[in-house]
């Protein structure tokens, strides 16, 4: 099979990116911002452009581990918050979460996983309102386009910028700016349960994955066209198929017209009206 | 001759005119100061690009009792402007629209014609098409301008060079597009290679401005440029960065190029017309 080349120019991504969080926060009003650091590469990029957007001390990262949570992440994470040096503040999320999972005792690892993903979003979307800042998003296109991700979970924010790198990229992306090697070495994992691999969730690796997202998606290639340019035909429509399944965690819910003006489909302003 | 050009490569707020009025006003106050003869603003400087539902609302009519063309006009007796801006006709039309205004008049108006509405674009749902493209007098020869997508097609171009047009006024509202390994994206690329082609090929001066900032997620990439008849590049403004670049433009060098290489002349128009006219009108046409 050819080789799919997703080499992006590290300097013009950053430049675009950091003017963007720039750009979209201050126009709302805002000069700093709250992420939530994992200690994975996606959430250390983020915060990486973050700081180099607004500054160090305009930004809070925000580590939230379970009980489970690998001691490798804490640390991970407290290499971006040195090498960054934003604001950091560290609000465990074992006691909060443990009472629903108690009430519930037949949930499965994936009700738990999506209840620490949600949890972590009440505290960030809490420490917005404390910090003063706008929640920057951690999700990469990757994710995004297979829905490996918990709706109104990890992939809420109030702007994302690097939802459009896949994780093959946002790589590139992270040795550019410097993110530390361990963080970029390691597999990634949602670390929402001892040994979870997202490769291993998954069933593929990222570097074949983003290779089929990339002519599917960007270069418009049909289903059929991926499986005569190589790609295996299982491995195909099992990605067509997921891609499909999760459009629902792309979009705002539809509202139900009824009026002749109706909001998402001819009441359209974008979110930097009159800014 | 010579021409002091100004590339306006600016940031607007998003459907506040009287705002991006204020920018527009103070840049022409200071590069009349500088010395330039005339100042280019990017499309739809005055109100932003993605208006959408802001369309109607940001509308004005180029007329000396405008509110928001009144000042501009009184501007433009110090120093030549074009701004781009959203023109509601008589009949309430809506249009992507740019207006040369000149000593207080408003010299030339140019109504996009080709509106875009495929892929991240959709101003076919909201504006009117243009229907003319024609080529003005200015104190410094005859002039044409379009607007964005109208100088992706490349009969727009031919159309106001055979019309007079020695200097073209291209203006921009390019969102950034197509990350790839190269030092620019894909958009700023295709841009310039297009602009460079209308100057060598038209043997003309082709002026660009682009404008910078962001809407939501879209970038604006800037890069303004103004190229020369032999389709070298006189200057380039910066990528992403909101100023005014000065190009000093020779206008002799019309002369020099159209001795050494007369396209012009030798253009053959009749021909266009007469086949033109067999492929539109045969029964296999649409081609």
């Amino acid at each position: 099979m050819k080789p799919i080349d997703l080499t992006i120019n590290t300097d013009l991504a950053r430049r675009i990116l950091t003017g963007f969080i720039r750009s979209e926060i201050t126009r709302m009003g805002f000069s700093r911002a709250v992420i939530g650091l994992s200690g994975g590469i996606d959430s250390a990029v983020s915060c990486f452009l973050a700081a180099e957007a607004l500054g160090g001390q305009n930004v809070l990262a925000v580590r939230m581990p379970y009980r489970t949570s690998s001691p490798d992440s804490l640390e991970d994470a407290q290499k971006v918050i040195d090498a960054t040096g934003v604001q950091s503040l560290t609000v465990e999320i074992t006691r909060m979460v443990e009472p629903l999972f108690q009430r519930f005792p037949d949930m499965d690892n994936m009700r738990r996983g999506n209840i620490m993903a949600r949890q972590r979003m009440i505290i960030l979307y809490d420490q917005s309102a404390a910090f003063g800042g706008l929640v920057v998003g951690t999700g990469n296109k990757t994710e995004i386009l297979l829905g490996y991700t918990t709706l109104y979970g990890d992939s809420a924010c109030a702007l994302n910028p690097i939802g459009d790198l896949y994780k093959t990229q946002l790589r590139q992306l992270a040795e550019a700016l410097g993110v530390p090697e361990s963080i970029r070495r390691k597999a990634p994992s949602a670390d929402l349960w001892a040994g979870q691999t997202d490769e291993g969730e998954l069933g593929y690796t990222y570097a074949e994955v983003d290779q089929l997202l990339y002519l599917l998606v960007d270069q418009r290639y049909t289903p059929q066209e991926c499986i005569e340019a190589g790609f295996d035909a299982s491995f195909v429509h099992k990605v067509v198929d997921r891609m499909r399944r999760n459009q629902f965690k792309r979009i705002l819910p539809p509202i139900a017209k009824l009026s002749n003006r109706t909001i998402g489909y001819d009441f359209l302003y974008l979110r930097d009206w009159g800014t | 001759m010579r021409l002091m050009l100004g590339l306006a490569q600016i940031n607007t707020v998003l459907g506040k005119p009287e705002a991006n009025l204020e920018k527009h006003l103070a840049l022409a106050r200071q590069a009349a100061q500088d010395g330039a003869d005339l100042l280019i603003f990017p499309e739809l400087s005055l109100t932003g690009y993605v208006l959408q539902d802001l369309t109607a609302a940001v509308a004005h009519r180029p007329q000396a009792d405008d509110p928001l063309f009144q000042p501009l006009l009184e501007a433009s007796r110090k120093i030549d402007l074009l701004v781009g801006f959203v023109e509601e006709d008589t009949r309430n039309r809506f249009y992507i629209a740019a207006a040369y205004l000149s000593k207080g008049e408003v010299r030339h108006v140019h109504r996009k014609v080709y509106l875009p509405t495929y892929g991240l674009f959709d101003e076919g749902r909201f504006f009117a098409w243009g229907d003319a493209i024609q080529a003005f007098e200015t104190r410094f020869g005859r002039a044409g301008i379009l607007i964005c997508e109208d100088f992706w097609h490349a009969s727009p171009p031919y159309l106001l060079w055979l019309d007079g047009a020695d200097l073209f006024l291209f203006t921009s509202a390019s969102p950034g597009r197509g990350l790839n390994s190269a030092p620019i994206l894909e958009s700023a690329r295709w841009v310039e290679h297009i602009n460079r082609a209308y100057a060598s090929l038209f043997t003309a001066f082709v002026a660009h401005t682009n404008r910078v900032g962001y809407e939501d997620g879209l970038n604006f990439w800037g890069g303004s440029t103004v190229f020369d008849p032999n389709g070298e590049l006189i200057v380039q403004a910066p990528y992403f960065e909101e100023g005014v670049t000065l190009a000093e433009l020779d206008l002799n060098q019309l002369h020099r190029t159209r001795a050494r290489l007369p396209l012009l002349r030798d253009e053959r128009t009749a021909l266009v017309q007469r086949e033109l006219n067999r492929i539109l009108t045969s029964r296999t046409s649409g081609r």
